[in-house]
């Protein structure tokens, strides 16, 4: 059945700008539907062989909404949305700072129906910005390079233990390079508020001449490949969904604390088919009802329970808290200590 | 002229006005509630607003001769802490927007140092409460002006006013309903010594026109004075028409007795049967209207008595012994056998003996005008908790008549016309008994033909 619909989508693949637009995007994928009455066109970070099964799960519920899929950075989607006021239907990031400036400013449409109800109070903001799925910042390390040594199970210890190692980390360390990655900023920023060991931490990896990466995706190759011994602040559902793959590395969640980020989605001000992306949705907010979806995503669905397993889990809190490090001299000033920090040579 | 209402029960008068009081009130209250609660509600939001500004204006700095701003995280986040609504800011520092959103507008005028100045204004589509702080910071040996706004959306501030104005209106209602009851009982209560006066005169017997002597507040003693004053007039005029109507029938009796002695006499002379008949029917009405008149000497008698009742102990059976001493000449006449059985006993009584002695003559003398000749009349008492005195006789009885309209004045049994009767006697026995506290018992008589009326009067 799956098959079917693959064979019967047309599929497409463009790399650069998405028609006369200004904004970047990396990609688009149309899935038509059977009984098509509507295209759904969604701007998304997510990449398609992630959110993927999804799509085909919606559609086989709803066989008359066909899906645009388009994937921007999270930069991008902003710009598209927040500057040149590009029409989608419904917007899904990861970057939380950015889809909060979104509602906040009036770019999002306030939506609410029984499954958003049902989401816990910390995942929906305004009923305008709705997380699905709960993302935890976690270290990836590789077995090989840990040998004899304990892994760290905090950022105090890690911090000793790359002091005291320093010709085995020496550029071996990844991190995400927060200038560039809206992910790797909103972790940095919220570890910089949660920690002051997190100066610490980027002194000692700059010493270390730790490398910088855009993609989750790109730092657990490289663990796995051996080039890096360890990665801080890797998106672990994507981690998790590498981990058959990769035998050789593990996932460490530390103990002081763990940031969650909650991937979210909104419906843009100027969507054309908002009872659909309405009904979307609600399919992302019922998504703890699927374990299957859960299983082949390897996205964590809303799950408070699941959260309460783990005490040092602290999920990044939507509201306008999040726009402080959005701000032109905060950020400016940030990434300067971030540089300083982390360039020293 | 008509008052308005002036047929509506003060209850509902009362009811009405104290409910309208107490709508006044609720509503009142509901409005001062509402008012305080939401001043309080905006009091908090400008509270905040002020807060983030003044922190936003601490965290001001110059470096290498420029103003900087470490944006504090907490200056958005406290605004995020009680409502989800969205967060607008921009600094200006000498006239230059330094950061935030450039389009949001300046408030005039410009605030002054440790003066915030709020406003409320539309801004990107929604209403939003500002505030507006303004800061001079040292750069390069300069004073450099800066000017901080915050700005805030309402959605949280109507959230909790809407709230608050629903649980006012519960109160508010609450409140209604409780001064409702509290005047409906007060109502009550208030009318409750009229609703005592009321019974106290409904419970009086028919003949009592007594002054009204129950407790009464203040308001209504005028009230009760001018019905007390009414019914001592009402008493003066009955005693006075019943005094009239004994003086009426006691000159009417005297002459009537000369007349009928008259006819009498007249009668023996008269030869001619037809002038005969005629006399006799004379006669008969002479005596007709003798009785009448006399029984309503009786009548206005036994009422002057009963008003002031002098009871002495007396004996019932001697009482009943003596009336039928008395009437047994009457009875003689018919052939009529007076069969008196009463216990060999004292049977004492509290009473006044004329009034019972005119009671139970009454009831004789009827027994024996309506028995035929040569039958027999038993006269009985019983004793129990009460005694009963019957009067049993083989006459025709009462017929179809209501046998209790008998003890109403005039009131004569249908099968009576051919006797002459005033229809006073039964009459007279009945409020002799009442007067007694006891009563007048008829019913046919159940052995034979006639008729049982017994006086039943209470044992002392």
């Amino acid at each position: 059945m799956r098959f079917a619909y693959f064979a019967a989508g047309l599929v497409l693949f463009t790399l650069g700008s998405y028609g006369a637009s200004a904004f970047e995007i990396e990609g688009t994928r149309v899935y038509p539907a059977p009984n098509s009455t509507v295209t759904l066109k969604i701007i998304s970070t997510a990449d398609i062989n992630v959110f993927e099964p999804i799509i085909l799960e919606f559609q086989r519920e709803n066989p008359t909404i066909s899906i645009d899929y388009v994937i921007a950075s999270s930069t991008e989607l902003m710009k598209a949305l927040h500057e040149e006021n590009a029409e989608f239907d419904l917007a899904i990031s990861s970057a939380m700072d950015l889809q909060t400036k979104l509602a906040n400013d009036g770019y999002a449409q306030t939506y609410s129906s029984t499954a958003t109800a049902y989401l816990p109070d910390w995942a929906k903001w305004r009923n305008q910005i709705f997380a699905f799925t709960q993302e935890p910042a976690v270290v990836v390390i590789s077995d090989a390079a840990f040998q004899g040594i304990d892994p760290p199970n905090n950022r105090e210890e890690l911090i000793s233990l790359l002091r005291e190692n320093p010709e085995r980390f020496e550029q071996r360390i990844g991190t995400y390079d927060v200038r560039a990655s809206g992910a790797g900023y909103l972790f940095a920023t919220q570890d910089s508020r949660n920690s002051d060991s997190y100066w610490r931490l980027t002194e000692v990896m700059g010493r270390l001449n730790a490398r910088l990466y855009r993609s989750s995706g790109d730092m657990i190759n490289d663990v796995s490949s051996g080039e890096l011994a360890l990665a801080y602040n890797v998106v672990g559902s994507y981690a998790m969904s590498r981990l058959p793959d990769y035998p050789g590395i593990r996932i460490i969640l530390f103990d002081d604390y763990v940031n969650v980020m909650l991937r979210t989605a909104l419906i843009p001000q100027n969507a054309r088919h908002p009872v659909e992306s309405g009904i979307l949705i609600d399919f992302l907010a019922q998504l703890s009802l699927r374990p299957e979806l859960t299983e082949l995503t390897s996205l964590p669905p809303i799950d408070t329970a699941h959260l309460r397993e783990n005490s040092a889990a602290r999920p990044i809190r939507l509201g306008p808290g999040l726009l402080v490090f959005l701000d032109k001299l905060k950020k400016e000033n940030f990434l300067q200590n971030w540089v300083s920090s982390m360039e020293q040579e | 002229m008509t008052t308005p209402f002036a047929n509506s029960s003060i209850r509902r008068r009362l009811v009405i006005q104290l409910s309208l009081i107490a709508a006044i009130l609720s509503l009142t209250f509901y409005l001062i509630v509402r008012f305080v609660a939401e001043q309080a509600a905006i009091d908090t939001q400008d509270n905040i607003l002020a807060a983030s500004a003044t922190s936003i204006a601490d965290a001001l700095y110059s470096e290498r001769g420029e103003v900087n701003l470490e944006l504090p995280y907490s200056a958005l986040s406290m605004l995020g802490s009680i409502s989800e609504d969205r967060v607008f800011y921009r600094v200006i520092v000498d006239g230059e927007t330094l950061t935030g959103y450039t389009d949001l507008p300046e408030p005039t005028p410009l605030p002054i140092p440790s003066n915030a100045v709020f406003s409320t204004f539309d801004y990107r589509g929604e209403e939003v409460r500002s505030v507006a702080v303004a800061r001079t910071v040292s750069s390069s040996g300069q004073a450099v002006n800066t000017t901080i706004i915050v700005a805030q959306t309402r959605l949280g501030l109507e959230a909790i006013s809407s709230s608050i104005s629903t649980t006012a209106a519960f109160v508010g209602v609450g409140f209604f309903i409780f001064l409702t009851t509290l005047s409906l009982l007060s109502a009550q209560s208030a009318l409750s010594p009229l609703r005592r006066m009321t019974q106290s005169i409904k419970r009086r017997g028919p003949h009592d026109l007594s002054p009204v002597k129950t407790q009464l507040p203040s308001e209504l003693v005028p009230l009760v004075a001018a019905l007390n004053k009414f019914m001592a007039r009402l008493h003066a005029s009955l005693t006075e028409s019943e005094a009239f109507v004994a003086e009426a029938a006691h000159r009417i009796r005297t002459p009537l007795t000369i007349v009928r002695t008259q006819a009498e006499v007249v009668l023996r002379k008269l030869e001619k049967p037809e002038d005969k008949k005629a006399l006799r029917k004379m006669i008969r009405a002479v005596d007709e209207s003798s009785r009448s008149a006399g029984q309503l000497l009786d009548h206005a008698m036994v009422t002057f008595r009963i008003e002031n009742l002098l009871t002495a102990k007396l004996d019932l059976g001697e009482i009943t012994r003596d009336t039928c001493e008395h009437l047994s000449p009457t009875a003689g006449l018919k052939d009529i056998n007076l069969i008196v059985r009463i216990p060999d006993e004292p049977l004492p009584i509290a009473g006044d003996s004329i009034l019972l002695q005119n009671a139970l003559r009454n009831i004789l003398d009827n027994a024996i005008k309506y028995s035929p000749a040569d039958s027999d009349i038993h006269v009985t008492i019983e004793k129990s908790d009460h005694y009963e005195v019957s009067f049993t006789d083989q006459g025709r009885g009462f017929g179809k008549a209501d046998l209790k309209s008998l003890t109403k004045r005039f009131s004569r049994g249908d099968n009576a016309s051919d006797i002459v009767g005033s229809g006073l006697g039964l009459t007279i026995a009945d409020e002799v008994a009442r007067a007694h506290k006891g009563r007048v018992h008829i019913r046919s008589n159940t052995e034979g033909p006639g008729a049982c009326v017994s006086l039943i009067l209470p044992r002392v």
